[in-house]
Formats: structure tokens, C-alpha cells, sequence
């Protein structure tokens, strides 16, 4: 799949964005005044930019409101409902935080729920896709919190929280990386089912393509990545996004010093992480065109 | 939540208007219902009632939406102002422009006709305009064909008086096994995709003989990847096989085809005091006239020594040289193979159709039946296009006949007016003189000798030497050699040349750098070599670069054209058809001079010069423009451009003028039909019925039945002459080779261009891409986008060899010059053949696109590798690349070298961009913003 | 409305002939022209006259080679557009309920006023079917002619769609998929019709029918009249001869 450089940007910075709110609401981050002040503005400006980002990157943004009509079968209404609900929820938190005081736990609690719901749906709108064998799978959505999680715990300065959760986030990615590698093939999706032209045992090739230039579908869906240059970007992904600021959280005492480098490094990780998940990500729509 | 089920509107207004006329996105002339909405072109569709497509389209025609707003399209008449290729313009009033064409034209006339050419395209109005080259007076007049398919069309003539597409069909309805022999499309594009879906459906077979297995071949059951150049072998195999099983219709062969005549010690063809051929009748045993009543003309007859042709053609036939054993290396297919196709020939052959259908023929003998075999043949530029191409296209009607295929049910069909044989064809004229017309067609049909085209001193009186020593029966003329010989001065030097449609700086060239050179060269004085071109184009080609005057043309919607039974018809074998082109929108090119239909300027040039039949007796303009002329003019009394629609009755056929003849037609959808009788539909060369009706339709004054040429005489006519009788001698250095291709009987020898020999191994061929008219597709938005740029496809073995990858560029080498051009791999394709499609590649700065368009960057020319002479022979000469006999083209004689570089930015060579003489495209489709 | 109906009592949809079709893209081209002036926004094309033309297309054809165990490599030609799956992933996606299936006729289509043009029906389809037009931002896909085959205002032979239409060879076929008396159910049943990519559950309407098997016919080998070397011309002559 084409990885738009937006799309990654923002998904992997909402993502951190709902994370951080997600520890906010849940308690597992206590803060009050001007430092509340600054870790929901924090949450709030990832998630919203996100959000926001994403809307207008669709063809007919001012339609946008429509997304939430479908909530019954699609992860991508859902998705509109759990964001839009946790921002509103958690606004009055935020808020009684920010002036120093709180609110019954429930308020944060079912806004945590929301912060959750949406960055699972996020992963499920990608996890849905058969026609993507890769992203067809638990890990997706897992993977997706996982990130998310973790960058919100190193934003939220919970040390021992965010070491543990970049470490369960490597050891995630790796499978999913190493189950993902398989899964196109063991799916048995070739140009012979898709054309149903591999029957007689001939072998099948793609001869000539039905236009000479660049399409739609080709452009969005068929993507081919090197494999040097995977497996580069795999090491940064798990090092720096994981390995690096699980180390600087946990060997440094709590301080910017160590919360900006950690942050930058798992950011850096996600990028690349969120990069191969599109670029890596192989539609079965390629075989029509003989990728693979 | 959610929505409910929108509302659909499933009957919505399709278009305010629907107006029917005939295509031209290509030569094939479907019948298309255009649909207008508010006064614009909104959607073409096909013609349901048309004969030749029956609705359907092909993907040209559905996207003429494109080429009506092409931005490419010209808009007023231009004036060179740059040097000649520059592409630099000015645009002029109309009336500047034919003044100026007349003050260069007028004193040609007056003084020396020959020094003005005129060469047209592949427009279908050729009998208007021979009509006019002919009043003007110059002997230098021919339309594309020679570079075409002369080849076929000439064999065709020669041996049975027609060949396939315009001049006939398959038998689509009953035929069990159809071949085609090097077909990617042809002219009859749809026709011919229509009758194998029927074949398809019916379950009947089609094999396909193509060293490129794509299209039709692709579809084929099975397919033969002969090697380009030897079909020839392959066909005469096929007929030693079958002679040899003795699967062949001597019946057929006695009554209808001169096999039973007599060839005398000259190689001439016995006959009696009136010219008339003789036969030995097999009752009395003796000499009797071929078209006498109750004749049986004995096959198997000696007389006086004399043998009959078809113990000549078995005789040679029969022989070890034909065997499938023998020919298998060759042609690149196993002997087993070739006599599996015999015997599925044969297979065919025994299974007979026969129609309940009574008949007299010419000898007045009533048939009850009408037997026919249902094998049936299509071949065209893939054997036509080589310099064998004559004598192969012979060989494939000789197979035909002897099988007793053509003109029976289930087998090769004519389509009127067609069957003619040469004798009812004109012979050439050359007879120029200053201020007369010429004293008959340019083109003709030459019986022997003395038709050639041939000054006093013997050389060639045309400048593109048709009907020379060189090649005596150029039916077509050489369009591809008048430029060089422009150039050359050889025959002669020229002043003025006329192009009409075509692309002669570019695609229908044969070395196109060179041509462009030789267009833009200058002479001593610093005048150009050729030193006028005047050319009509509708859009801006690269050829519009290289004239002085431009006259822009309309698009095929915005004018009246004529497809007459008197040049090139719509006919099917059921029925005689024509058709007409009339303005379905209104040209528009606000702002500037506008656009005028090309016959429109002739009829109007031709009244400005005087031409007679375009003058009346006071010397005024004859006609208002073409349709007045399609309307009025005559060629015989009560035979003019259309059958439809004539006297007061309106009746087809012959008949008076009829002022309201084209609203019939645009009324009838552009076309008039006129059905064969039941009882003529088949054996019409010998068929009464079928006779009288042609003369009743007016395509002859006298029923002119005939018999079938297996022994063509004009041939040996020229082979005596070679062989020094007669008092019209040839060069000496040309005897030889007329010797050994004017062969009476069909012959095979290798392509003249295989002398490239060892150094290039490699056939080179290009395709016409069924959804891309030569250059004129490009300038389509749709069409461009499903073919941009054009790989050269390498068979397997090459690929292997030297290690391609995909997206590999190699160097093309040939012994006329290099191309570097990216590559594609393909299995089903000859092993010793590579291919491209043909004319994708453009000129930056032509057509109106982008100068970084694919088609510059990308998309390349054969035609830089292949020379319109070939390397010097024995005899030290370079002979033009063309058929001896025909002079034909030779494109796919073709012969390279291939080698493996570096990936390139850009297809080489690559030219200096033109100028455009129309502005830049606007960016997108419809014109507006681009969304995310 | 994005949750698929009950399984609709008309299976209307295209039988692609693959033994017939000669690649000549004329139903392209003819579904451009129809659907560039009908349903929805044109089909638009970017830089449609510059260096990447990209436009809008509803059914594009492919080419394939196929090379058997034995005999020489064959080409196939192959049409591809929406196949109206039973199952439609595309439909279910769609956060805006844009993408539908129809519940009378089964037909997939996109309510162009609805679409946010997100893409995710595009990604969601196996078949690569659905292109997001470039100018209108919305997404196109072919729509059976749904504007064609209950036309009113066209005769009624005229009420197919338009690349069934134009179809040169007739390898198009437009019928009730669901209705086994159907001509293209019969077709489908003599011919062995296949759904494309069967194993991703989509459960297509369209069919394809395979190419026939290619190659030489079973003819016996000819059989010479007689040994023309031993009795020459003169013996050949006079067995053909004799046999009129
Ligand atoms: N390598 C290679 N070269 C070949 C061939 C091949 O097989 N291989 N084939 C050869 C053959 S058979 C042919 S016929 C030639 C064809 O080649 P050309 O005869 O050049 O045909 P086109 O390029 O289609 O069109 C010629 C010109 O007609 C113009 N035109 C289009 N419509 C109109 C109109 O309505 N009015 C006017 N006045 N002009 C119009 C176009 O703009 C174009 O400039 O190519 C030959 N060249
Ligand atoms: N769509 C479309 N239709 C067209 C045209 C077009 O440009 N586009 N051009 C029109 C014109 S001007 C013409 S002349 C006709 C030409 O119609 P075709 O004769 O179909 O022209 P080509 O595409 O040159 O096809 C030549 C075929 O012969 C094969 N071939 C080459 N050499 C040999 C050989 O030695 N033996 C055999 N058996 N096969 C061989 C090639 O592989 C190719 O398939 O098409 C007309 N129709
Ligand atoms: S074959 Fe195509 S382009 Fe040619 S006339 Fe017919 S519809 Fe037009
Ligand atoms: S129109 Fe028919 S033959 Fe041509 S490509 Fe389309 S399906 Fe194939
Ligand atoms: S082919 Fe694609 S677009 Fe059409 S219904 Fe099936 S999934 Fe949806
Ligand atoms: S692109 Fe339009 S139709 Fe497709 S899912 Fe998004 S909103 Fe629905
Ligand atoms: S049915 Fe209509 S929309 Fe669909 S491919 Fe055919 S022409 Fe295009
Ligand atoms: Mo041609």
C-alpha cells in the first residue's frame, strides 16, 4: 500500500495523543494546575491535529459529518464516534484538572474506555481488510494500542509503565512482523485465483498492463519495498521506538532529559514503524498487475 | 440509522438529439448514432441497422467524443514563417491561402504538369481525387496503397479479381475452419472481430499463422509462429500436400478457373481467332471456347504439345522442393505440424455445405445446388508487407481456389462490386501535356509491357517510378519512394508536392530522420530541394511542421465525405452498400480563419485553376463544394459517387442526379444498401443472375463473367520480355530478377531484405494496436492512456540470452540504422521474431502534447531502422525496399540486432521538439481543479 | 445504507467470455463515453494531454500469458470491472453509507452525494474496481449501466450495458445471474464459468468463461492418392480425374 507520508504522521500522533489521554482519564497520571494544563493540551492538540488531519485528506471533507452514520458496520464510523466521544467526555476532566480539582472517577473512566475504543477501532479499520492479508490479523489492532500506549506513557512520564509497554510493544511487532511475512502466501491468494487462468498447472503472467500509465489503484495499492531497506527500518522501528526509550525511561530518573530524548527516539521508531505497515502492506489487487 | 436505499433515476434523457453518419476513427467506416446535448457531441454509440458493424464499436470509435475536441485540431490555414521543420507559422484568410496554392499550381499546369505531385492518405475519396490530379494533368497521382497493402490487393485482382476486406469476406455464417495469415486487424475491424465472435459461438475453429500470438491469433484454437517472410513456402507445402491427397475440386477448378486452358510454347494462353480462350472439351476432345454452352473442360488435356495449366501447376506443385520436409526449417514449423493443418484443410474440404439453391451460369447451364467448401482464409500486411509479399498472397487465393472455396458457401465471399478482373480494370495513363487532363487514370491494371508508365527514352514517366521496369504492376503507386525521388531529382526534379492525410515526416515513412532531412534540404541557390509542399491535415502532425502551406481539414464529424461504390464501398457479400460523411456539429474554431473539408478546397481550387469537370462552359465553379459535386457529378450517365436515392423515383442504382440525395441518405443513416438476389449471392463471377444485377446496379454496362487467373499472363508477359522478346525491353540489370518473380505461377523466394543476413539474425515486426489508429490516436485523451509508450517485446530465447529484466532498455541495430528503446518479454511469440506496436512513438512538440509526453520519452518508431532502399546487391545497386513486382512496401523485411544497455531517460533517436501550431492543452479532463 | 440486504431475489451481472475476447478495449472505452456523461460526476482524466495521463476508468483490460505444461505459451485477454459481489466488503466499509447494494437487483453502487471519498470501499475491494476520480474527489465504479438497463427512453434492445453493447465480439454477457434459466446461467453452466478469486469470500456475481483448450484438432494424417513418384504425373492425373 502507498504510504502517504500524512497518513503516518498523523496517525502515529493522534495515536500518542489518545494514549496520553487514555493515561490521563484512567488516573494512571495525576496531575493538576499548569502541568495538567500542559499534558491534556498535550493529549487534546496530538488527538485533535490527527482528527482533523485526517479529515481533510478525504476528497469531500465538508461531507466529513456522514462518517459518523454508519457506526453499525464500519470500523471507520466507529472510529469517528469513540474520538469525537472521548474528546467530549474527557473535556469536563480536563478541565476540573486544569483548575486543580477532579471529578468523580467514572467521568475519566468511560472517557478511557473511548480513548481505548478509538485506537483499537483505528487498527480495526486496517484489520478488517482481507484484500490486505498482512493487516488481517489481531496484531493490528493490538499493535496500534501498543504504540499508542506507550508514547502516551512516556509523554505522561510513568517510567516504569512506559518501559514495560515499549518492551511488550518490540516483542508485539515482532510478531506481528515475522507472522505477517507469511500470511499473503498462506492465504494462497496467486495470479492463478485471481484470474482463475492457473487451473491447467500453466503458469500465469501478467503480459500487458490494460493502461500504460499509472492508475488509481496502482498508485494507492501496489507498493514494493527492498528487502536491505525492510529490514533497516525494522531495527530502527523496534530499537528506537522501543528498546532506546525503554532504556532511557528506566536507567534515568524521571526528568525532561531523559522524557524528550525517549519521546523523540519512539517517535522516530513509530515513523518507521507506521511506514513499513503501509509500504509493507501488499493488496492482493498487485497480482493483477503482477506484483509478486 | 444509516440511510435508506437512495432513489436511482434508471430512465434519465440520454441526449437531446441523435444524428447518424458514418465513423472514421479508421478506415472501416462503421455506421455511429451521435449524440448531442445542447448542440455538443455528448455520446457516439454504433449504428444497430448499419452493415458493416451492426452497433457495436471498436475503441476507436467509441472514443471519437476525444478526437472531435481534440486540442490538437488546426484552426486556420497556415503559412510557414520559419524554416521548413521548424514548425513556425502564421495563420492566413482562406481566400490568401488558395490564392497562393493557385499562383504555385497555375503555371505548373500551364507549362509542365509532371512538376506537381499530388499523393493522399488513407482518405476514401480517392476517385475524386484521381479525379482531379487526373483534370489537372499530372502523371503523379497515387494514394497510400503502395506502402499499404498493394501486395495483397494486386494478387487479389490479378488472380480472381478481388482480394479480402473491401473486395470480400469469409463466409462467416457457414464456415467450419477459418485461417488467418499475418491479421493483427486490418481494415475491417469490426467485421472481422464480429465474424469470429459468431465463429466462437457456432464452435467453428480458427487457426491463426502469426509469428506474434496477441488479438485474433490469441483467440485462435491453435496457432502457427511462422517465421516473418515465409508463408509463401508454407502455403505451397500446403497445397503439395493436398494435391498429393488429391483433396482438391477439379470440378470447381474445369469450370471456373482457366487451370483447363492451354499454355502455348510462349507461356501464353492458347486462344481462338477472337481472342477467346480455348479449352479441350472432354466430350469431343477437341478445342473448344472457354464459355461456350455445354463445354467440359478437360483438366487432364495435351493439344499440339500444348498441356494444360493445371498439369503445370501440379506438376510443380507435386515436387519435392513443396514438401512439408522440405520447407520445415524454413519456415520454423515441423513438417508434422504443416501436414496436421493440411489434413485438417482437407478435413474441412470433405465436409461440404450445399445450399437448396438453383443458379445459371454464364455458359447458361442450370444448377440446382450451390456446393461450396467451408474453409475460409483472411490474410493481410503480414504476408503483403514483404517483398515476397506478391507471389505469397498469390500462393494463399491459388490454395483457396483449388479447394473450390471462393464464391461458395462457406468459403471466400465477394463483395460487390466486386468480383473484377484486371481486364476490367483501367491501364495506367501518363500522358501529360501542358494545360490538358491526363487521358485516363493514373492508376491501372497493366496487361504486359506496353502499359507501363514509360517517357519516350524508356524511363520512368512517374515520380515515384510506378509501372516502371522496377516494379511494373505498382497498382498503387509508391508513395513511400516520392519523397526520396523528389529529392534524388531522379526521375526528375518536382516544384510542388501536395500531401493529403499522411504522416509522410514521421510514421508512414520508411527512414524517417533521412525523410525529414531530405524535406528540409536546400539546393545550391539555397531554395529547398523539394521546393513547395503543400499539405492538408486536420491536426497538428509532425507532417504539418514540414509544409509551406497547411490547409486545415475538419474532423470527421463536421464534414460531408463520400464511400462510393466507384473507389473504396461498405459493401458485404449480401449486398452492395455505400455511405456518406455529412456535418453532425458545426465546425468551431471561434476566433480564427475556421476549418474547410479538404474535397470542398479541391472543388474549389479546381474551379480557381480551370480544371475541366470542375469549370462549367462559361468557366464557373461547377460545384458549390463536395456534397454538391457527390450530389451532381457523373461518372457515367446515371452513375455517379452513390447509388442511393437517384431520379425522380429515388431509385439505387443507375438513375439521374437527385439535388435531395444526401438528405436520403442522412435520413437512412448515412448508408444505402442494395441486397444481392438470394439466387446470385454466390458463384458471381460466373453466376447470370449475379451479372445482370451487377449491370442493372451500374457496376458494369455488360455482364462480365471471367474466368479465374491460376495462370496469370500479364506476369509472363513481362517474364518474355525478361527474357528478351518483344520490342518493350527492360534494363539489363533488372532482367534477372523480373526473370524469377514474374513467375506465371505462384513462386516463393526469400524476402530481397533477408541480404541483411547473419549480422542482423533477428525479424523485427511491428502490430497496429486495436485501440490506436497509426499517429492520429495519440491526440485522444483515452486512447493515449491505454497506450502511451510501446515496449519492444523479445521472445524468450533473446530475453534469456543476454540476461533481461524488466524495465531493460537494449540497442536496436540495423543495417539502416540504431534505436535504443526499452524492452518487454514475451513466450508467445516466434523465437527468432521481435515486435512493437506500430506508430506510438511521436515527435515532442506534435499532437498537442506535453513534450515530455511517454509517447516522446518512451514510445519509439520502427521506422528509423528500416531503409526505402536496400543495401547494394550484387549488381552494386540499391534497390528500393519494395515487392519487384508490385512495388509494395516491404516493412517487415525487417531484419536487427539486439543488444542489452543501460536504462535511458528517453528513446533514441530523439528530434528537437516542434513548434506547435496550436496552443498547449488545457491540464486535466474536464478542465477544473485536481482533489486530493 | 452500509449493512448488505438480505440476499436480492435478481443476481443482475456480466459473463465474461475469455475464450472470445480479443482484447481490443473497446467496452473501455465505451463505458467511459457513458459513464463520463451519465451516472454521477465525468470520469475525469489528470494531465490528460501531459506526461502521466491518469483518468478515471470504470473496466480496464488486461492481458495474460499462460504457458501449459505443453505447447507453446498462450495470450489472455482479460476485462476487469466491479463484479457486484454478493458479499460486497466495499459496501461494509463505508463509513457514510455512500457504498450500497442494491436490495432489488443486487447491483453495487456509490451515492455520490454521500461519499467523503476516504477510500476505504477501494481498499476493501479484491478486485481493484473502485477508482477515486481525481477532480470530483467521489468514488467511481461501474454501475451496471443501472442508467442504461431500465432505460425507458432506450429501445429495448438497447437496455444493456454499454460495454455489452459494443462488445465487437459478443464476449460480454449481461443478465440474471440468480435466475438458472437465464441465457447467461446456461452459459455459465455449459461454458464452467469461475469466480474470480474465489478463497477471499466476496462471492461474486460476474462469471468468466474459460479459454477453450487450445492446439492442434484431432485430424487423421492424409492419406497420398497414390505413390506419385512411382507412376509420375500421367498415374496422379488420371485417379484424380477419374473420380468426376
Ligand atoms: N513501421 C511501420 N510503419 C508503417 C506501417 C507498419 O506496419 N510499420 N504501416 C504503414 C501503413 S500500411 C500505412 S497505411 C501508414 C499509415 O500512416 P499514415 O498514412 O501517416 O496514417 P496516419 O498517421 O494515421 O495519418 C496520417 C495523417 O492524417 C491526418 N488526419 C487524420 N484525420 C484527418 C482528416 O480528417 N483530414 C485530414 N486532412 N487529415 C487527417 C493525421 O493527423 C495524420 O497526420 O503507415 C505505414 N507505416
Ligand atoms: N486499430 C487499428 N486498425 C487499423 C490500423 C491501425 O493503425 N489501427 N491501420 C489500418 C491500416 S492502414 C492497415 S494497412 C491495416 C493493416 O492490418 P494488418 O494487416 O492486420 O496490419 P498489421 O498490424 O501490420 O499486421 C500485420 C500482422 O502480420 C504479422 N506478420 C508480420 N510478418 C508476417 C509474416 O511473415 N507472416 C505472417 N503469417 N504474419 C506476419 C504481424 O505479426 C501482424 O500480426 O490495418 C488497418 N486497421
Ligand atoms: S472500426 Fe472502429 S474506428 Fe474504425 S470505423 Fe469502425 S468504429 Fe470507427
Ligand atoms: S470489447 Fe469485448 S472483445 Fe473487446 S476487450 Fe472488451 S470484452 Fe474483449
Ligand atoms: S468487485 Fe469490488 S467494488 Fe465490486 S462489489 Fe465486489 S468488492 Fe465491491
Ligand atoms: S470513498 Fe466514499 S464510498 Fe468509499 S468508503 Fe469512503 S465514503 Fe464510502
Ligand atoms: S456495465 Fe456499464 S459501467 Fe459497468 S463496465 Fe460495463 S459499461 Fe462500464
Ligand atoms: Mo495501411
Amino acid at each position: 500500500m502507498h504510504p502517504a507520508p500524512s497518513v503516518i504522521l498523523f496517525t502515529v500522533l493522534s495515536g500518542a495523543g489518545f494514549g496520553l489521554l487514555f493515561l490521563l482519564a484512567c488516573g494512571a497520571v495525576r496531575v493538576f494546575g499548569p502541568s495538567a494544563l500542559l499534558l491534556w493540551g498535550t493529549g487534546y492538540g496530538l488527538a485533535g491535529a490527527g482528527l482533523l488531519a485526517s479529515a481533510f485528506h478525504l476528497g469531500n471533507p465538508q461531507r466529513a459529518l456522514l462518517a459518523f452514520t454508519q457506526w453499525r458496520t464500519s470500523w471507520l464510523s466507529r472510529e469517528a464516534w469513540a474520538s469525537a466521544g472521548a474528546l467530549m467526555l474527557l473535556a469536563p476532566v480536563a478541565l476540573a484538572a486544569v483548575m486543580g480539582g477532579g471529578l468523580p472517577p467514572v467521568f475519566g473512566l468511560t472517557g478511557a474506555a473511548a480513548c481505548l475504543l478509538t485506537l483499537l477501532s483505528t487498527g480495526m479499520i486496517y484489520a478488517q481488510l482481507r484484500t490486505v492479508p498482512r493487516w488481517n490479523h489481531w496484531t493490528t489492532p493490538a499493535l496500534f494500542a501498543a504504540w499508542a500506549l506507550a508514547g502516551g506513557a512516556i509523554l505522561g512520564g510513568l517510567s516504569y509503565l512506559a518501559a514495560l509497554l515499549c518492551l511488550v510493544l518490540a516483542l508485539l511487532q515482532v510478531v506481528a512482523w515475522r507472522r505477517g511475512d507469511r500470511r499473503f502466501a498462506a492465504r494462497g491468494h496467486t495470479l492463478g485465483t485471481a484470474t482463475g487462468l492457473g487451473g491447467g498447472g500453466g503458469a500465469v503472467r501478467a503480459f500487458a498492463p490494460p493502461h500504460t500509465g499509472a492508475t488509481y489503484v496502482t498508485r494507492e495499492m501496489i507498493h514494493v519495498v527492498g528487502r536491505k531497506h525492510r529490514t533497516k527500518l525494522r531495527v530502527v522501528a523496534v530499537l528506537a521506538g522501543a528498546v532506546l526509550p525503554a532504556a532511557l525511561v528506566a536507567a534515568l530518573p524521571l526528568s525532561l532529559a531523559a522524557q524528550v530524548p525517549a519521546f523523540v527516539a519512539h517517535l522516530a521508531g513509530a515513523f518507521a514503524a507506521r511506514w513499513l505497515f503501509f509500504a509493507e502492506a501488499e493488496h492482493v489487487v498487485g497480482l493483477y498487475y503482477g506484483a509478486r | 440509522m444509516g440511510f435508506p436505499e437512495p432513489e436511482v433515476e434508471t430512465s434519465p434523457p440520454v441526449s437531446d438529439e441523435v444524428r447518424r453518419t458514418t465513423c472514421y476513427m479508421c478506415a472501416c467506416r462503421c455506421g455511429i448514432n451521435v449524440h448531442l446535448r445542447s448542440g455538443r457531441v455528448s455520446y457516439i454509440e454504433g449504428n444497430r441497422d448499419h452493415p458493416v458493424n451492426r452497433g457495436v464499436l471498436c475503441a476507436k470509435g467509441a472514443a471519437g467524443i476525444m478526437q472531435v475536441t481534440a486540442p490538437s485540431r488546426l484552426r486556420a490555414p497556415l503559412r510557414r514563417v520559419g524554416p521548413r521543420g521548424s514548425g513556425a507559422f502564421e495563420e492566413i484568410t482562406w481566400d490568401e491561402a488558395l490564392e497562393t496554392a493557385v499562383s504555385w499550381l497555375k503555371p505548373l499546369r500551364e507549362t509542365s504538369p509532371e512538376r506537381f505531385a499530388f499523393f493522399t492518405g488513407r482518405d476514401q475519396s480517392q476517385s475524386f481525387t484521381s479525379f482531379w490530379a487526373q483534370a489537372f494533368g499530372t502523371p503523379n497521382y497515387a494514394a497510400h496503397g503502395g506502402f499499404c497493402s498493394v501486395n495483397m490487393a494486386a494478387a487479389g485482382i490479378y488472380t480472381m479479381g478481388g482480394a479480402f476486406w473491401e473486395f470480400g469476406a469469409p463466409d462467416w455464417e457457414r464456415t467450419k475452419l477459418f485461417i488467418l495469415f499475418g491479421v493483427a486487424e486490418d481494415h475491417d475491424s469490426n467485421p472481422i472481430k464480429i465474424g469470429i465472435g459468431r465463429l466462437k459461438a457456432r464452435g467453428a475453429r480458427v487457426i491463426g499463422v502469426n509469428p506474434i500470438r496477441t488479438g485474433y491469433n490469441a483467440v485462435a484454437d491453435d496457432w502457427y509462429g511462422i517465421t516473418p517472410g515465409t508463408d509463401g513456402l508454407l502455403i505451397l507445402s500446403l497445397v503439395h500436400e493436398l494435391l498429393k491427397a488429391g483433396k482438391i475440386d477439379p470440378g470447381y477448378l474445369a469450370q471456373w478457373t482457366n487451370a483447363p486452358c492451354l499454355v502455348g510454347e510462349d507461356g501464353l494462353l492458347l486462344r481462338d481467332g477472337e481472342g477467346r480462350l480455348l479449352v479441350i472439351d472432354r466430350v469431343t476432345g477437341a478445342p473448344a471456347r472457354f464459355d461456350r454452352a455445354g463445354v467440359r473442360p478437360d483438366l487432364g488435356a495435351a493439344w499440339q504439345g500444348c498441356r494444360t495449366v493445371f498439369q503445370h501447376l501440379a506438376e510443380r506443385y507435386l515436387s519435392e522442393e513443396y514438401a512439408p520436409e522440405a520447407v520445415a526449417v524454413r519456415t520454423g514449423i515441423s513438417s508434422s505440424r504443416i501436414k496436421g493443418l493440411a489434413a485438417e484443410i482437407a478435413a474441412a474440404f470433405d465436409a461440404p455445405v450445399v445450399l437448396d439453391r438453383a443458379w445459371t451460369d454464364f455458359r447458361g447451364e442450370r444448377h440446382e445446388t450451390m456446393l461450396g467448401r467451408p474453409v475460409s482464409f483472411h490474410a493481410m500486411r503480414g504476408i503483403s508487407a514483404h517483398s515476397n509479399g506478391f507471389q505469397t498472397a498469390r500462393a494463399l487465393h491459388l490454395l483457396q481456389i483449388l479447394l473450390g472455396a471462393v464464391e461458395t458457401p462457406g468459403g471466400f465471399r465477394f463483395k460487390p462490386p466486386y468480383p473484377k478482373p484486371f481486364d476490367a480494370h483501367p491501364t495506367p495513363h501518363c500522358d501529360c501535356a501542358p494545360g490538358k487532363p491526363l487521358g485516363g487514370p493514373h492508376l491501372g491494371f497493366p496487361r504486359g509491357p506496353e502499359d507501363l508508365a514509360l517517357k519516350a527514352d524508356g524511363s520512368p514517366a512517374r515520380i515515384d517510378k510506378a509501372f516502371s521496369w522496377e516494379n511494373p504492376l505498382s497498382a498503387h503507386g509508391l508513395m513511400h519512394m516520392v519523397i526520396p525521388n523528389a529529392h534524388a531529382g531522379d526521375p526528375y526534379r518536382i516544384d510542388t508536392l501536395m500531401l493529403y492525410m499522411a504522416n509522410m515526416a514521421w510514421n508512414s515513412s520508411m527512414n524517417t530522420g533521412t525523410v525529414m532531412e531530405m524535406l528540409t534540404d536546400r539546393d545550391e541557390t539555397g531554395g529547398y530541394v523539394i521546393p513547395r509542399i503543400i499539405y492538408s491535415d486536420a491536426y497538428a502532425s509532425e507532417m504539418v511542421a514540414y509544409a509551406d502551406l497547411v490547409l486545415p481539414d475538419t474532423t470527421y464529424l463536421e464534414r460531408h465525405d463520400c464511400i462510393s461504390l466507384l473507389d473504396r464501398p461498405i459493401s458485404e457479400p449480401d449486398a452492395a452498400a455505400d455511405a456518406i460523411r455529412w456535418p453532425v456539429v458545426a465546425p468551431d474554431r471561434p476566433g480564427h480563419a475556421g476549418v474547410r473539408g479538404f474535397q470542398s478546397v479541391l472543388v474549389d481550387l479546381g474551379a480557381r485553376l480551370g480544371l475541366p469537370g470542375f469549370v462549367d462552359a462559361e468557366g464557373r465553379a461547377a460545384y458549390r463544394d463536395y456534397a454538391d459535386y457527390i450530389a451532381r457529378h457523373e461518372r457515367r450517365p446515371g452513375v455517379g459517387p452513390l447509388m442511393g436515392w437517384r431520379g425522380e423515383d429515388g431509385r439505387t442504382g443507375r438513375g439521374a442526379p437527385n439535388p435531395g440525395q444526401i438528405d436520403r441518405y442522412a435520413e437512412n443513416g448515412g448508408f444505402c444498401v442494395a441486397h444481392v438476389p438470394e439466387t446470385a449471392a454466390f458463384f458471381k463471377p460466373w453466376n447470370a443472375g449475379y451479372q445482370d444485377w451487377a449491370v442493372t446496379i451500374g457496376f458494369y454496362d455488360k455482364p462480365l463473367p471471367f474466368l479465374f487467373s491460376i495462370w496469370c499472363e500479364p506476369l509472363q508477359r513481362f517474364r518474355r520480355a525478361a527474357e528478351g522478346h518483344g520490342a518493350c525491353q527492360p534494363p539489363e540489370h533488372l532482367r534477372a530478377r523480373l526473370k524469377a518473380t514474374m513467375d506465371p505461377l505462384p513462386v516463393w523466394y526469400p524476402p530481397l531484405g533477408e541480404t541483411a543476413g547473419t549480422d542482423f539474425p533477428v525479424h523485427a515486426l511491428t502490430q497496429r494496436p486495436m485501440a490506436m489508429y497509426h499517429s492520429w490516436g495519440s491526440q485522444n485523451a483515452w486512447l493515449r492512456q491505454i497506450h502511451g509508450e510501446n515496449p519492444l517485446y523479445l521472445p524468450t530465447r533473446l530475453w534469456q540470452a543476454q540476461g533481461f529484466r524488466d524495465g531493460d532498455w537494449a540497442r536496436v541495430t540495423s543495417p539502416a540504422g540504431q534505436i535504443v528503446v526499452p524492452v518487454a518479454h514475451m513466450a508467445a511469440l516466434n523465437e527468432n521474431t521481435v515486435w512493437t506496436w506500430n506508430a506510438i512513438g511521436k515527435r515532442r512538440g506534435a499532437w498537442a502534447l506535453d513534450t515530455a509526453a511517454p509517447e516522446a520519452t518512451k514510445g519509439f518508431l520502427l521506422n528509423h531502422l528500416i531503409h526505402e532502399l536496400l543495401p547494394a546487391g550484387g549488381d552494386g545497386l540499391r534497390w528500393s525496399n519494395s515487392d519487384p513486382v508490385t512495388g509494395q512496401a516491404a516493412w517487415f523485411d525487417l531484419r536487427v540486432r539486439i543488444e542489452r544497455v543501460a536504462p535511458r531517460a528517453a528513446a533514441e533517436p530523439a528530434f528537437p521538439p516542434l513548434t506547435s501550431p496550436v496552443p498547449p492543452a488545457p491540464r486535466h479532463r474536464p478542465a477544473g481543479r485536481e482533489r486530493p | 445504507m452500509t449493512a448488505l440486504p438480505p440476499p436480492p431475489a435478481r443476481k443482475l451481472g456480466l459473463v465474461i467470455d475469455l475464450d472470445t475476447c480479443v482484447g481490443c478495449h473497446a467496452c473501455v472505452t465505451a463505458c467511459k463515453g457513458w459513464n463520463d456523461r451519465g451516472f454521477g460526476a465525468p470520469l475525469s482524466d489528470l494531465n490528460a494531454y501531459g506526461s502521466e495521463p491518469s483518468g478515471t476508468f470504470l473496466n480496464r483490460v488486461h492481458s495474460y500469458e499462460v504457458t501449459p505444461g505443453a505447447g507453446p505459451a498462450e495470450v489472455v485477454n482479460f476485462p476487469r470491472s466491479c463484479l457486484h459481489c454478493d458479499n460486497a466488503p466495499c459496501v461494509t466499509v463505508c463509513p457514510t453509507g455512500a457504498s450500497y447494494k442494491r436490495a432489488s437487483d443486487g447491483i453495487v453502487l456509490v451515492n455520490e452525494d454521500a461519499c467523503i471519498g476516504c477510500g476505504l470501499c477501494a481498499w476493501a475491494c479484491p478486485y481493484g474496481a473502485r477508482e477515486l476520480d481525481g477532480q470530483a474527489g467521489v468514488m467511481k465504479k461501474c454501475t451496471l449501466c443501472v442508467d442504461r438497463i431500465y432505460n425507458e427512453r432506450l429501445p429495448e434492445e438497447d437496455r444493456v450495458p454499454a460495454c455489452v453493447r459494443t462488445c465487437p465480439t459478443g464476449a460480454r454477457h449481461f443478465g440474471d445471474l440468480a435466475d438458472p434459466e437465464s441465457a447467461v446461467s446456461r452459459l455459465v453452466a455449459e461454458r464452467e464459468g469461475y469466480e474470480l478469486m474465489p478463497e477471499i469470500g466476496a462471492a461474486p456475481v460476474n462469471r468468466y468463461l474459460p479459454p477453450r483448450p487450445r492446439g492442434a484438432a484431432a485430424a487423421g494424417p492424409l492419406t497420398p492418392l497414390l505413390d506419385v513418384k512411382a507412376t509420375g504425373l500421367a498415374g496422379w492425373l488420371d485417379r484424380l480425374l477419374e473420380k468426376f
